[in-house]
């Protein structure tokens, strides 16, 4: 009954684009328009829908559906699936607030989630002040030939991967590192300081991740700004700091938000950082899901926890836009 | 001192700054990959070795991964590019208000965490095959982990491909229709050529996205491993310099690309320079020939 409602639910969305596009063309009253089939040949025509459909279709939104509908469901054997034990249920959502081996308040995952959102609002905060200077610095004072460099150099690090750039982090910080060598050396402390057991190496592992997320939108952002505004608002007497706030800020809001909703999407939703340089006793919320998945077994509960954390993600985003007045479509441009 | 020039040491001093974060952790991996300690040190210096590059070709599963991620980054290529392309056309021929509701849900799968889309796929490819019989051919590491990698590297595609077709003069496929060509010549004649570029780095992105993907692939890959899986495994286990010699030979690869692509730039700029100069004079030169010809008649 579930799996049908997952397929009707497309076939309404494809429905309604359909009948928005009609209607639209009807309204643009343009004579020179040529149908979709006509502009481009039936057989070419028939290709593009067909490879918008399937990847929409195959690998976005039914996917997406059998997840959610999954967990929906309690955690079966293959052999019982579609069986009389296979019925629809809330029990993997209640698993989150209260565990079901003990009817007490599920107080590690919930603190889990909560550490996860608070910590990657920070890193996002925190990016942001890092990022800003640099953006500003290429968008509006360097050459065109400077920029490139830089560019060039903020990326070729990018193409070193995730594990490893946790990895290169790690033996910075870890109680042998070089950094814990060269405190002791100068003699600051006696003892190596645990990084990673205090969580600092996730902090720098996250922020360090997304660093390139949180530049290229503000670099894109401040670039289009008109050197003359701030030139005018200098002439006028305006401090550093009001520059910023009342000229640079507003008008980079955009690209300002389209920045932090990646780093804060991205990290929320990372594995590698907390797997590698998170301290022993850290819960990262998507580590909690892939021991569901891989240590535990249960497919239907990490699959409702996956979906509290994509439904959570978004609902705060949308209302960190709202706060800043910004709309999605201009925060995802 | 002026106040400019405090301003300059400052930002200059920040610059630094932020290099030294973004380069500091990836130079020190490097020093300790020829440090010959097995547990990686950059400090102090034991002495100058290659064994764990050594060690790193022999490393069956590391190699079996590095084979897997080539193939599955293929496959992403082969996926996500026409898909991208189909995609940006789609785009591009719909009216303002639908082309918003199309863009947000085409763009959706750049926002979403990779673990849930990791998770999504497997669970909805078990299901589907099962339903179609086809458990066989389609449940399988590296198929799940190119569907997976592909919602989102299709989109980076749509993305880079759709810049380039914005700037696409709509005056030359109506030159060629009058011309007498058909709308499919038009598309392999004179779309293609002219997206040509975006679709090579294209490619290329989704092959670099591909390749260093963990969080969608660990998920999808099942019971199989790519390179950065196996990496993963390593590095929860312990830590040796061999892996900071794999970072070290990524590093010299991009460093080399990054290199390449500036040669390139360049050149490419030199030419479109030269090409604008040649057509400037062929123009003049035309227009001087012009009223000679009219002349007699």
């Amino acid at each position: 009954m579930s799996r049908l409602l997952v397929y009707l639910i497309p076939l309404a969305v494809i429905a309604a684009f359909v009948v928005m596009a009609r209607y639209e063309r009807r309204l643009a009253h343009d004579p020179t328009h040529r149908g979709f089939f006509e502009r481009n040949g039936t057989v070419l025509g028939l290709v593009f829908i067909g490879l918008v459909a399937f990847w929409m279709l195959m690998l976005v939104v039914l996917p997406y559906l059998y997840m959610v509908q999954e967990s929906f469901h309690p955690k079966l054997v293959a052999a019982d699936r579609g069986g009389p034990k296979d019925i629809l249920t809330l029990d993997q959502y209640r698993s989150f607030f209260i565990q079901p081996t003990d009817g007490e308040v599920n107080t590690t995952h919930l603190w889990a989630f909560f550490f996860t959102l608070a910590i990657s609002a920070l890193v996002t905060f925190l990016n942001f002040a890092i990022c800003y200077p640099l953006a500003y610095y290429m968008a509006q004072a360097g050459s065109a030939q400077k920029v490139r460099l830089l560019m060039l150099a903020l990326i070729v690090p990018y193409w070193v991967n995730e594990i490893l750039r946790a990895f290169s982090l790690r033996l910075l910080l870890a109680s042998k590192g070089l950094i814990n060598q060269m405190l002791m050396g100068v003699g600051l402390t006696d003892a190596p300081i645990d990084f990673l057991g205090n969580n600092v190496g996730l902090y720098v592992g996250l922020s360090y991740a997304y660093l390139l997320v949180m530049v290229f939108p503000l670099y894109n952002a401040i670039e289009s700004l008109d050197k003359n505004q701030i030139e005018a608002a200098r002439d006028l007497g305006a401090s550093w700091f009001r520059i910023h706030k009342d000229v640079v800020i507003p008008y980079a809001k955009p690209g300002i938000a389209s920045g932090c909703t990646m780093v804060f999407m991205l990290s929320a939703g990372s594995l590698a950082a907390p797997q590698f340089l998170g301290g022993p006793r850290t819960l990262w919320f998507t580590s909690i899901v892939y021991d569901f998945f891989f240590q535990a077994f249960n497919w239907p509960r990490g699959a409702a926890y996956a979906f509290i954390l994509l439904a959570a993600c978004i609902a705060l985003v949308l209302l960190m836009l709202r706060l800043f007045k910004v709309s999605l479509g201009e925060a995802i441009k | 001192m002026s106040s400019q020039t405090i301003n300059k040491v400052m930002i200059g001093f920040y610059v630094f700054l932020f290099f030294a974060y973004l380069f500091g952790p990836l130079l020190v991996m490097s020093v300790t990959a020829f440090n010959t300690p097995s547990y990686p040190a950059a400090y102090p210096l034991e002495g100058f070795t290659l064994d764990w590059f050594v060690k790193l070709w022999n490393h069956k599963a590391m190699m079996q991964g590095l084979v897997n991620s080539i193939i599955i980054g293929i496959g992403v290529i082969c996926v996500s590019v026409p898909v991208g392309l189909a995609a940006s056309i789609v785009m591009n021929q719909i009216y303002h208000r639908a082309r918003s509701l199309y863009y947000l849900v085409t763009v959706s799968p750049v926002l979403t965490p990779g673990v849930i889309i990791g998770i999504s796929t497997v669970i909805f490819w078990r299901d589907f095959s099962e339903m179609t019989g086809t458990r066989g051919v389609f449940y399988k590491g590296i198929v799940l982990a190119i569907f997976g990698q592909s919602s989102f590297i299709a989109a980076y595609c749509l993305l880079i491909i759709s810049a380039r077709l914005q700037r696409f003069d709509r005056a030359q496929e109506e030159a060629a229709l009058d011309l007498g060509a058909s709308y499919p010549q038009v598309f392999w004649h004179i779309l293609l050529p002219f997206l040509k570029p975006a679709l090579i780095s294209a490619a290329v992105i989704a092959f670099l996205s591909s390749f260093e993907n963990y969080n969608t692939t660990t998920f999808a890959i099942l019971a199989d491993k790519t390179l950065v899986t196996v990496l993963a495994g390593e590095v929860r286990q312990g830590t040796t310099p061999a892996l900071s010699a794999l970072a070290v030979i990524i590093i010299v690869i991009s460093l080399l690309g990054a290199i390449a692509y500036e040669i390139m730039k360049r050149h490419e700029e030199r030419r479109s320079a030269k090409l604008a100069e040649q057509a400037k004079r062929a123009e003049r030169g035309e227009l001087a020939q012009g009223p000679a010809l009219a002349a007699p008649a």
